[in-house]
């Protein structure tokens, strides 16, 4: 469907463009005198200043595994966010939980569990898929490494970076 | 054609009408109609006990006229009217009759579904996470095409024996179990192995193996298959890839003559898993564990990746232009009377093909493969336990596959031969010959997928793709052409044998025009008399029966009995 | 052979190109990005050094130790040369503008040519050679798109760039680029006639065609040194890069380094052609001939001023670049064509016959 955009009639001393110059740098030198003169923050000097106390709640930085209040890890290895993740970040190995560990019941949990941080876009589709409420974004923005392998958080890192998350729902209770 | 037609009836399904054989099942007739009938006991090659009451569809049949009344008059396409009977039945054990009509959508039957569902999965533990079956689970699909959606089931679940180890290779969790009894009745039936039972009544039968025994012959993992959820699952790919991940690729078994079809299931070029295939004229939907777990030595360490040549006692890396030269140079200072060609019966076709150039081309005076006889269980292992003893004789030319290698190894002892192409076979491990024996030769040529102690021995060892890592055609013991394809690739700098043989050729002075495999099932095509007129499309995923051996499958023969007395619809 | 001559003329040549062009280039890349950011609410480079001062000189160091990365399909040697052809003619009009009266009575000039404005024009144009021979050789389709829009548009406006000056050297009927400032010191600027003999009916009257001739050279400038709203050769939307695409390291520097150095000239160009050149409005220690002498101290406070008004135009410049947006391609092509060249033909004869009757 063609639109018809309906051009403005200049006059003639607007088409001459000259007025407009000045009216546009009555714009811009306004906002060069407004932020010499320090009328108008807007940027922060980030390593200096940090805007961390007000992240929102709904912030999504580094994605970490948890463990909840029974210390048992959350993540069962099920695989859906290696899945589903958009850039392929997640790399898990599955492997079978020993019959003499305590949570032998759950039968399954990752071996490895990697997340390429280089690749991760912070999207926060595992957490959304994750079934066993085992994987978050956290606040962790700042991921930085001097290699390439330093990059790749193991699931000893990810589990460092999550911590221990009470209040989940405890689905391998006793009764299960 | 004409006297099968006579027995044909007139079905409605759907509100369209179908001529399908009296007799026949009727979630078949919807089958073939195109109508898809959700079930979980039903399976074509086992019997039907319909327990598990999925497949509840509404059945009608014509008004039978009270006496007196008048018969209901049929319309112009010769079709009475039909009166449909107000409760299910069920369509995977009922047959079809004249002038029936089904209708598988619907309320009842929605309704219907949607009951049975619920009550299916009222105590199903919902560990779809930790559940190897999910993405291939019915009970997942039927779930979302037929289901409520929630549950109302407020209670307490009831607790079964979960991880349970029923066989060497087979797992157990029976709180996943919903008793569609397909295991039973494959156990009883076509593993002749009755160990599987259900114990205990009510919401609390669970599945159980006799006490004493367990899952252990050889079809196994085939109860893993066609369990439609997750509670039997192989110990063997337990845990190791989710499903959806992995990419499928058709081909064919190469641990011995009966060539089972197969699903072969890979990620990033690593194989998890081989699965039957339906072929009704090879493997019907079955195929023995051993054959099926016989793929991990793929990713073996012994994995050759480079072309080696002898130095001195020790083997080094060479390229492949130094290796094919090397041996190249060896070769042509000799006399064709004094080299001898081993190829093996586990090449494809068209390797033997590429045998026969390098055979004729060289003028070599002996050659054989290696036959491996075991013994035929009477289900689907054959007692040859190469795939391709058919394409050596009918593409190779050899009368009697085997009955050479004495002579060769004769000669070799004389020292009448002085120099062996190994292709593809362990000389020492299969074939009997002794290290001592190989050291007296001027030059061995070894190609094989693992280091072994033939590679040690020989004087250029070359890493040739296995059966994984090729496509081509094998012919099996049915007389039957089938096709293998290539799965993942092969590791390293491997090279498929023609490939190899093609270059051997090239580097003693032969010439030829060949880059795809493809080029030389075309050749094949136009040489061999059996293959005329055959092209690669042409095979097709299940193959096509080149000639006639006389041999049958004993499986298969069980599964015809079956079908015709009318046990199982086949 | 008189050695001071030579002397002096290497002293300025080092001096007035190397010591204050090219660092017042790296200034004004560091000065277009710092006020860039204040137009946009941001801060700008304000890390290296005071204010991000030295950010000029790390730039430089990444230029020089980057990889100097020459694609295989290029043409090699004109990919080579074309960096060179485009910094090359800008700095070499540098050589007629006079940036101060004279110091210890040496002429602020490094070549006191007689006809400085056709030198300028006739060495700029080559500057379209670089440009063309970059887009040419880099073998690329953005490049070979960029160099070809380049060359259309320094053709274009090369005539009204050439034109719009011809009023201005009739009036003062001169072409030594220092007698046309001497005059202006003495007589008042050509824009602002507003002492001397230009406080005249004669003066205000030809001051009509000069602020015409202004208009067009500016903003001919502008085109000439393709910088927004006429960088269509570089657009970063629609051609990557344009003809530098392809470039990386020193080379694309030279490029960067030669736009921003035809900005500065065509600053002093402006300047000394309408704006008086080196003198204090209301002939403030003006001298009073070309050769007449003057305190040194006089000469310092000339060259000031000579750089101060040059670093205003510079600016003015950077804040048009970050206020007006692009002209689209037939845009750019129509205002060159159809008015800038024939409102400059029209503005000489309207010169001339104002001349005629203000003889």
């Amino acid at each position: 469907m063609a639109i018809i955009v309906q051009r403005p009639k200049l006059k003639w001393w607007e088409q001459l463009y000259i007025p407009a110059l000045f009216i546009g740098m009555r714009v811009t030198l306004g906002h060069l005198v407004s932020i010499l003169s320090r009328k108008t923050k807007v940027t922060m000097q980030y390593p200096e200043e940090k805007w961390d106390e007000h992240l929102p709640e709904h912030y999504r930085g580094a994605p970490a595994l948890v463990t909840d209040e029974h210390d048992r890890e959350r993540c069962v290895a099920c695989q859906l966010c290696e899945f589903i993740c958009p850039p392929r970040a997640i790399t898990i190995k599955p492997e079978e939980i020993p019959g003499d560990d305590k949570w032998a019941k759950v039968e399954k949990r990752p071996r490895t569990f990697d997340i390429d941080m280089i690749r991760c876009i912070y999207c926060g589709l595992c957490e959304e898929v994750c079934p066993e409420q085992a994987i978050f974004l956290r606040k962790d923005y700042a991921i930085t490494g001097t290699s390439r392998a330093e990059m790749v958080h193991d699931k000893e890192k990810l589990y460092q970076i999550g911590g221990v998350r009470v209040g989940l729902v405890n689905k391998w209770n006793e009764l299960k | 054609m004409s006297e099968a037609k006579t027995d044909l009836v007139d079905v409605q399904i759907d509100g369209v009408w179908y001529q399908f054989p009296k007799g026949m099942r009727m979630i078949e007739a919807c089958r073939q109609a195109g109508v898809e009938v959700p079930h979980y006991c039903y399976h074509p090659k086992l019997t039907s006990p319909g327990n598990c009451r999925m497949c509840l569809v509404e059945m009608g049949m014509p008004p039978r006229p009270a006496p007196g009344a008048e018969a209901p008059a049929p319309d112009e396409n010769g079709h009475l009217p039909i009166s449909w009977i107000p409760r299910p039945v069920i369509a995977c054990a009922n047959t079809i009759g004249p002038n029936m009509g089904i209708r598988t959508t619907g309320p009842l039957t929605e309704e219907c579904r949607k009951g049975v569902m619920e009550l299916l999965l009222a105590n199903h533990p919902l560990d779809c996470p930790i559940c190897d079956q999910a993405g291939e689970c019915s009970l997942q699909e039927f779930s979302v095409e037929h289901g409520k959606g929630e549950s109302r089931f407020r209670e307490q679940k009831v607790k079964k024996p979960k991880n349970v180890d029923v066989g060497p290779r087979v797992r157990l969790d029976d709180e996943r179990c919903i008793m569609c009894s397909r295991c039973i009745r494959f156990t009883d039936e076509i593993a002749d192995d009755p160990v599987l039972g259900f114990t205990d009544r009510g919401s609390h039968t669970v599945l159980t193996v006799y006490p004493g025994r367990e899952l252990a012959n050889n079809y196994s993992l085939n109860t893993v298959d066609i369990c439609p959820v997750g509670a039997l699952t192989s110990n063997d790919f337990r845990f190791q890839m989710r499903v959806w991940f992995m990419r499928e690729t058709n081909t064919i078994d190469t641990n011995c003559a009966t060539g089972c079809n197969i699903t072969v299931f890979a990620r990033e070029n690593k194989i998890y898993r081989i699965t039957p295939r339906q072929n009704n004229d090879v493997n019907s939907d079955w195929m023995p564990d051993s054959h099926r777990l016989n793929f991990h030595w793929i990713e073996s360490e012994a994995r050759l990746t480079e072309p080696l040549v002898k130095d001195g006692d020790h083997h080094r890396i060479a390229g492949w232009h130094e290796a094919i030269a090397t041996a190249g140079d060896k070769l042509s200072a000799l006399d064709g009377s004094e080299i001898a060609v081993i190829a093996s019966a586990r090449m494809t076709n068209e390797e033997l093909l590429m045998v026969k150039r390098l055979v004729k081309h060289l003028k070599v005076g002996h050659v054989d493969t290696v036959a491996r006889v075991g013994e035929a269980d009477g289900y689907l292992i054959s007692a040859d336990r190469n795939p391709n003893t058919n394409g050596v004789k009918l593409v190779l030319g050899l009368d009697d596959p085997g009955s050479q290698i004495e002579a060769i190894k004769l000669g070799i002892e004389q020292g009448r031969i002085k120099a062996v192409i190994a292709l593809q076979e362990n000389l020492v491990d299969d074939a009997g010959f002794s290290a001592e024996l190989l050291g007296k030769l001027d030059f061995l040529l070894s190609t094989y997928p693992l280091a072994n102690a033939t590679a040690d021995a020989s004087d250029v060892v070359l890493p040739g793709a296995c059966w994984a890592e090729k496509s081509g055609t094998m012919i099996n013991a049915t007389g039957r052409l089938q096709r293998l394809n290539k799965v993942v690739d092969a590791p390293g700098e491997t090279l498929e044998s023609w490939e190899i043989i093609r270059d051997l050729v090239q580097v003693t002075g032969g010439g030829n025009g060949i880059y795809a495999v493809s080029d030389l099932f075309k050749q094949l095509a136009a040489e061999v008399s059996e293959f005329k007129g055959l092209t690669w499309g042409q095979i097709g995923d299940l193959g096509l029966p080149l000639i006639e051996t006389g041999v049958t499958i004993p499986a298969l023969d069980r599964e015809k009995q079956r079908i015709a007395s009318g046990l199982i619809v086949g | 052979m008189d050695w001071h001559i030579i002397i002096a003329a290497v002293i300025k040549i080092v001096v007035f190109v190397f010591l204050v062009t090219l660092p017042m280039v790296a200034m004004s890349v560091w000065a277009e990005r710092r006020v860039s950011a204040a137009i946009q609410d941001r801060v700008g480079p304000n890390r290296v050094g005071p204010f991000g001062l030295l950010q000029a000189v790390a730039d430089g160091i990444k230029f020089l130790l980057k990889e100097d990365f020459t694609p295989n399909h290029v043409n090699k040697f004109y990919f080579w040369l074309a960096p060179a052809l485009t910094m090359v003619p800008a700095l070499l009009t540098c050589a007629v503008l006079p940036f101060g009266s004279q110091l210890f009575g040496e002429k602020m000039v490094i070549a006191d040519l007689d006809v400085g404005p056709l030198f300028v024009f006739s060495i700029a144009s080559l500057t379209v050679y670089g440009i063309v021979l970059a887009g040419w050789s880099s073998n690329s389709k953005y490049s070979f798109l960029g160099g070809v829009r380049s060359t259309s548009q320094m053709i274009s406006y090369e005539i009204s760039l050439g034109l719009s000056i011809v009023p201005l050297i009739m009036i003062y009927g001169e072409l030594n680029l220092g007698r046309i400032v001497q005059e202006q010191a003495i007589n008042g600027w050509a824009l602002l006639p507003l002492w001397g003999e230009g406080l005249s009916l004669k003066g205000f009257i030809l001051a009509i065609p000069i602020f015409i001739s202004f208009i067009i050279f500016t903003t001919s400038m502008f085109a000439e040194t393709n910088r927004l709203p006429f960088d269509l050769p570089e657009c970063e939307t629609e051609l990557v890069a344009g003809y530098h695409t392809e470039y990386s390291s020193m080379k694309f520097a030279l490029f960067f380094l030669g736009e921003y150095a035809a900005m500065i000239i065509g600053s002093g160009l402006a300047v000394t052609l309408f704006l008086g050149g080196w003198s204090l409005p209301f002939g403030w220690l003006a001298p009073s001939g070309i050769d007449a002498e003057i305190p040194w101290w006089h000469g310092l406070i000339h060259i000031g001023t000579y750089f101060a008004k040059v670093i205003g135009f510079i600016l003015f410049f950077i804040v048009v670049r970050w206020t007006l947006p692009r002209f689209r391609y037939d845009q750019l092509m129509r205002l060159g064509w159809v008015f800038f060249f024939e409102i400059a033909l029209f503005n000489v004869v309207l010169t001339a016959i104002l001349l005629a009757i203000f003889k």
